[in-house]
């Protein structure tokens, strides 16, 4: 099978999805060049009609996706850095998230807003959020944080094709990252998790990239006779719990690790949801490993304190065993 | 003095609509008042004429988005005023099964993307109504009704200079009625004239008496007629006052506050958009008889509007839960 990268798996799912149906635009910062190469050359097949560089305008163009959307376009929206996406919380919440339900289910939404997240180094605070778990609590959305390139793109995919607003959050860590990537066409469906690694004494569930650290943790407490299931939920909204509840039905013991903030993370979400309907699986409390709540800093050793990596993960897994 | 080059079939039209939003808007104020009404309610009531000359130089194929104040828009894009009246009620048989309310009154086959309880937030959407028309080159026109409190907003600027460069079908029109809630415009806006925001973007703003529905038609239809020819958005300023208070019921906690004076509202009053209209079309026009004719169809239609929102059901209460996402 051919091997392609995080970055190409996004160009790919884009132009296919162009190609598939004509109501299907892109727009953002920057997508003419591509800033980080995700929309190069789409211009070339797809032309300036329907590969719209935005003036760096979020709450005007992200909203002006909003209504294309209701007016029967499917559109693509592109927030550069999830940081962004404060400047049009009014777009993505209050409308895009909202304008269905307020209508009685009379609007389709089919609105794919894409961001890149995460720490890359020293991108500072305003560059380095992952920001979905503060859409987690905005009732309307669908988020989905791929791990990988084959996730990548069938999770992109899926999302375009969806008739509501999907999040997709792109870890611009993973952009050089290879996955082995089918030339047939295939959906990753929203709404599904994925056992990333088999394992009988810990449920690891990682998000994102985290699911990289995840396995690399994985491998090395397998030197120490500690076998641990990775999983990767892929989608936060809406959350795989039976895949999550039955790994720890398995291990009865688990840890959430997510990049993101400790305070209302993603992780703490998750770990509720177990607390709340796993509770008999347990032989411990369920444990979260995720950033501080700093904002995320400048400097090399500050930013690597505050970040959870495998080597985090692994002492955090060992201590709840020990 | 009826010079004009619309028909009398239009002219008529057009006040009826105007009546409509009149007795429609006058009825909820009461109604919400003897608590028939949950949450509460905005009235355009004085503001008829700039709804109603928009929307009549529009297709049912155009859109609009509209205002937490949106009655009359909606009324003049072709809302039926029984689903509308229900949805205010919080009945199952509102246009948005009383998950919606005033403020959020939508109709999608009619154009109608959304009254919206976000001041501004309308201007991007229907600037976005426009992209889809131009993308797809299916010739619609969007037109953004906003107020002057909006047009203070960034929203408003990122959506005209969005449109702007791109050329797209958006007709903006602002509805001046000089108070942003209950701060007056002059106190807090740069410049006198909304309209001459247009400048700063590199299309035309325009100056209308937003109280006679003939002006506000025909310059709407000028900009109609650009948007659609490709040549881009137009920004229309409505002058107008709206008679009543920011929210129905104000009184009840902002007390003996006051922040317009009272001969203000009188001279307005004196401007009203259907005497306007009635002083120059009756009787050369129109005879008495026909006028009164068209009041009293309004008002039976009211009659039955209530009626129908009182005798329709609540929704179940847990039909909160559905709505969320679209599976197909």
């Amino acid at each position: 099978m051919p091997e392609m990268n995080f970055i190409q798996a996004i160009n790919t799912a884009l132009a296919e999805e162009l190609r598939l149906d004509s109501k299907t635009f892109l727009m953002g910062l920057d997508v003419w060049v591509g800033a980080f190469g995700a929309t190069s050359g789409l211009t070339d097949e797809f032309g300036a009609e329907r590969i719209l560089n935005a003036p760096i305008s979020e709450a005007g163009y992200a909203g002006a996706g909003v209504g294309a959307a209701m007016a029967g376009m499917r559109p693509i929206v592109e927030i550069e850095f999830a940081s962004f996406f404060y400047c049009c919380w009014d777009q993505v919440c209050n409308q895009a998230a909202k304008l269905r339900y307020m209508s009685g289910g009379q609007a389709d939404m089919p609105i794919t807003f894409r961001a890149v997240c995460g720490a890359v180094g020293s991108a500072a605070a305003q560059h380095s959020e992952t920001v979905y778990s503060q859409f987690m609590s905005v009732p309307g959305l669908k988020i989905v944080v791929p791990s990988g390139a084959y996730d990548m793109k069938g999770l992109l995919k899926s999302a375009i094709r969806d008739n509501n607003p999907v999040l997709v959050f792109e870890h611009l860590k993973l952009g050089r990252s290879k996955e082995e990537v089918p030339e047939e066409e295939y959906l990753v469906p929203i709404g599904q998790a994925a056992v990333k690694r088999e394992g009988s004494d810990v449920t690891i569930i990682a998000i994102g990239y985290m699911v990289s650290q995840a396995l690399k943790a994985a491998k090395a407490l397998e030197e120490d006779g500690i076998s641990a299931e990775v999983i990767d939920p892929r989608s936060l909204i809406p959350l795989d719990e039976e895949t999550l509840l039955s790994s720890v039905a398995k291990t009865h013991n688990v840890l959430v690790v997510d990049e993101g903030h400790l305070r209302c993370g993603a992780a703490a979400e998750i770990s509720a949801v177990i607390a709340d309907k796993g509770f008999d699986s347990l032989d411990a409390p369920v444990k979260r490993l995720a950033a501080p709540d700093v904002p995320v800093p400048f400097s090399p050793p500050l930013e690597k304190f505050i970040l959870p990596n495998d080597k985090k993960i692994s002492a955090t897994v060992k201590e709840m065993l020990g | 003095m009826a010079d004009t080059s619309l028909s009398t079939d239009k002219l008529l039209d057009m006040y009826r609509t105007m009546q409509t939003i009149r007795q429609f808007e006058s009825r909820v104020r009461d109604i919400f008042q003897e608590g028939q009404i949950p949450g509460f309610v905005h009235v355009s009531i004085g503001e008829e004429a700039s709804a109603t000359g928009v929307a009549a130089a529009l297709t049912k194929q155009d859109y609009i988005t509209s205002t937490h104040r949106g009655h009359g828009h909606l009324i003049a894009k072709g809302g039926e005023v029984k689903p509308m009246m229900a949805e205010l009620f919080g009945k199952k048989t509102g246009y948005c099964k009383g998950k919606g309310g005033s403020m959020h009154i939508a109709n999608f086959e009619l154009g109608i993307l959304g009254a919206n309880g976000i001041v501004g937030a309308g201007l991007p959407i229907a600037t976005g109504a426009g992209l889809a028309a131009k993308v797809r080159g299916s010739g619609e026109v969007a037109a953004c009704f906003f107020g002057d409190g909006a047009s203070n907003e960034g929203t408003f600027h990122e959506s005209l200079n969005i449109a702007s460069s791109w050329k797209l079908p958006v007709v903006y029109v602002c509805e001046n009625n000089l108070y942003g809630e209950f701060t007056a415009g002059k106190d807090v806006t740069s410049v006198k004239d909304i309209a001459d925001r247009a400048r700063g973007h590199d299309m035309p703003g325009i100056v209308v008496n937003g109280n006679d529905v003939v002006e506000v038609h025909e310059t709407t239809s000028q900009a109609v007629e650009r948007a659609r020819k490709g040549e881009g958005p137009t920004l229309i300023e409505c002058k107008t006052y709206r008679w009543e208070g920011h929210v129905v019921g104000e009184e009840a906690f902002l007390g003996k506050r006051s922040y317009r004076p009272s001969d203000e509202i009188e001279a307005w009053k004196r401007r009203c958009p259907l005497i306007t209209f009635e002083q120059r079309f009756v009787p050369d026009t129109f005879s008495q008889e026909e006028i009164e004719a068209v009041q009293a169809d309004v008002k039976r239609a009211i009659d039955d509007a209530v009626q129908f929102a009182q005798d329709s059901p609540y929704p179940e209460p847990e039909e909160a839960l559905e709505d969320m996402f679209s599976n197909a």
